[in-house]
């Protein structure tokens, strides 16, 4: 269980966190979602203990991130968002080196990293600094899990890994969630959103929504389009123009247009036409996590 | 990597004693010789004779002298005037001019010393030839170099070299190592452990530590058997007051590395120390010439009483309580830089 209760913190001029508040449940996966720059990893090094807020609380399990930072050592799973791997040391030896720092060994605590671990097995020789990032991510994942924590924290673990790499990864943290270990995890990725118990959406050091990524998407409060055509830079220039727009984005290769519910498909279709534009498809969609970011950022 | 941290000491150690020479040798002479006489010839010849002097010319002229000079093919100009020998054999009176290139000014003070030696025992031997009589009672010097008779350079260059080769693997390994886990990351995972900042930093200074005494072994050896260094001292005193000191070097690498954040600063940093302590160590030049506020600054150079105390025990073989001095200030600085090291670094981003 986290707990954060107004915490602020600010580098100079610059304020990270402004009276960000939020709680995760026991054995929850929690994602924070949001841009670079949101305060993410301030959050996470607040959490840590690595890092002391300038004002607020925060407790993990009922232990003030304050006052009880030892004890908060020993039952925290730490993955930084650049994987701290000693890359002179093989899989193995980095995998030793972190259990004995948290007075453990690999054997007693096996069975939480066996899933993950066989992958890495056939390269337990190798330098981790020769591994793909996949592997890095997995391996740095093993690392922080070996001495049995009961909180994971993870700070964009999905960031400059293959796609591939981040489905497995998932996989792995809904299994590790079946165990009973909390879990905050962080991401910029939207689609990630989705597999998360709830969310907090992120930007500027404040929460912009909590919520299910279901409840997020469901109370997405405008009727949604879905406009497809052949041109799409000149569709989504037009539709910024369009009347009863409320927004306009590229999405891929299509646009997701917002607008009230008053607007019907032909209104849509005439405008384009009218503009130019040939060979449209148009259809209501619902809102997705993204759309839901997108509402909120403007 | 591995091999380079031996290997390289190693060679350091070969090709800098070999080469850090005090003794000057190879000093170009011209002889500007006005006098013709076989008394000037004899002392040409006397000097040419000589190990440290390179006779370029004998010549007359000291424009032609002296365009050699400009052009760095002679050191010395020698000018024996025109009644030298006449002068000699009446007992009158005589003047020879040296003329030195004083832009290396030791070489040319060695240099005019050597030349003076050597006109000295010249115009002794003259004397005593002719038989002509002194006025004033000569005085005789006795000289005696102690600890090192044959005045072997390399007696005293090498433990002082042995001293650069171990403070510089120590200073720079501890000093690259934290700073070095602050640029990769690697920190961070470290901070977020249960492990304790004392077992940190003795788990960093240990390895280091061991390095460094088989470095100095390494060096040892081959300064007692390839250069035989002799070693008069107490082999456990020399070593434990290396252990003492490496542990007060690795406390500074230590100390820059945690107030540094990348390593090219910690590198800046560390070079700044050392350039300083090496060139204020007694190394090369001797501390008591150097102005009082200089020598005043040594007493807080790790390195001047390690190449004071390897020296003193190695040559001198001087007693733990010859030495007290030293211990009692390198261990105090080793207490007060660790514990500094100890504070600045911080389990906290």
């Amino acid at each position: 269980m986290i707990e954060v209760h107004n915490i602020s913190k600010s580098y100079g001029s610059v304020q990270a966190l402004k009276e960000l508040s939020f709680k995760v449940e026991e054995g929850q996966l929690y994602g924070l979602i949001g841009p670079d720059g949101a305060g993410k990893t301030t959050l996470f090094r607040i959490l840590t203990t690595l890092l002391l807020a300038d004002s607020g609380e925060a407790t993990m399990d009922g232990l003030d991130v304050k006052k009880n930072y030892k004890k908060i050592r020993k039952m925290v799973g730490y993955m930084p968002e650049r994987f701290s791997l000693y890359m002179d040391l093989t899989v193995e030896e980095n995998l030793n080196f972190f259990a004995t720092v948290f007075q453990t060994t690999v054997e007693e605590n096996y069975h939480l990293i066996h899933d993950i671990y066989q992958m890495l097995e056939p390269f337990k020789k190798r330098k981790a600094g020769d591994l793909s990032g996949g592997m890095k991510q997995k391996l740095a994942l093993s690392c922080a899990l070996i001495h049995k924590p009961r909180i994971l924290l993870l700070d964009e673990p999905t960031t400059g890994v293959d796609p591939v790499s981040r489905k497995e990864f998932w996989e792995m943290l809904k299994k590790l969630q079946q165990s009973g270990l909390t879990t905050l995890v962080s991401t910029p990725f939207l689609d990630e959103a989705e597999l998360c118990d709830e969310v907090a959406l992120v930007q500027n050091g404040q929460i912009l929504k909590v919520d299910s990524p279901h409840n997020i998407a469901m109370a997405y409060p405008h009727r949604l389009w879905q406009v497809k055509s052949g041109a799409n830079y000149k569709t989504l220039k037009i539709l910024k123009e369009f009347d009863h727009k409320i927004s306009a984005f590229a999405f891929g290769n299509v646009v997701h247009l917002a607008t009230n519910s008053e607007v019907s498909e032909e209104m849509i279709e005439v405008h384009l036409k009218q503009n130019g534009v040939e060979h449209i498809q148009i259809k209501p969609i619902q809102a997705g996590i993204e759309d839901v970011f997108m509402d909120l950022m403007q | 990597m591995r091999p380079i941290l031996f290997i390289m000491p190693v060679m350091q150690l070969v090709v800098l004693s070999y080469s850090a020479d005090f003794t000057v040798t190879n000093i170009n002479i011209y002889v500007e010789d006005h006098d013709h006489s076989s008394m000037s010839q004899a002392l040409t010849q006397k000097i040419a004779m000589s190990d440290y002097f390179n006779l370029i010319e004998v010549g007359n002229s000291y424009d032609e002298a002296y365009q050699m000079v400009e052009k760095n093919k002679v050191d010395v100009i020698l000018t024996i005037p025109q009644n030298f020998s006449k002068n000699m054999h009446s007992a009158q009176p005589t003047e020879i001019s040296i003329f030195a290139d004083a832009i290396n000014g030791t070489k040319a003070g060695i240099s005019l010393n050597y030349l003076q030696n050597i006109i000295a025992q010249f115009s002794l031997e003259e004397i005593e030839k002719t038989g002509i009589q002194m006025q004033i009672p000569g005085i005789e010097t006795n000289k005696r170099d102690w600890y090192n008779p044959d005045l072997n350079y390399k007696f005293f260059m090498v433990p002082g070299i042995l001293v650069l080769l171990v403070t510089i693997i120590a200073l720079f390994l501890s000093g690259m190592n934290i700073v070095r886990e602050k640029e990769i990351g690697t920190i961070e995972q470290l901070n977020v452990t249960p492990i304790r900042k004392y077992q940190f930093i003795i788990g960093k200074l240990l390895p280091f530590l061991i390095i460094g005494m088989i470095e100095f072994t390494i060096g040892l050896i081959i300064a007692l058997f390839w250069f035989k260094v002799p070693f008069e001292g107490n082999f456990f005193l020399i070593y434990g007051f290396t252990i003492l000191y490496l542990i007060l070097i690795l406390g500074m690498g230590m100390f820059i590395s945690t107030i540094t954040s990348s390593q090219q600063q910690a590198l800046f940093l560390a070079w700044f120390f050392m350039v300083i302590f090496i060139l204020m160590s007694g190394l090369f030049t001797p501390i008591e010439s150097m102005p009082i506020w200089a020598q005043n600054f040594t007493l807080f150079n790790p390195i001047r009483y390690y190449v004071e105390v390897i020296r003193l025990v190695m040559l001198k073989g001087s007693g733990i309580s010859n030495i007290l001095m030293h211990v009692s200030a390198v261990a105090g600085s080793a207490i007060l830089i660790n514990v500094m090291a100890m504070i600045s670094y911080k389990k906290t981003a």
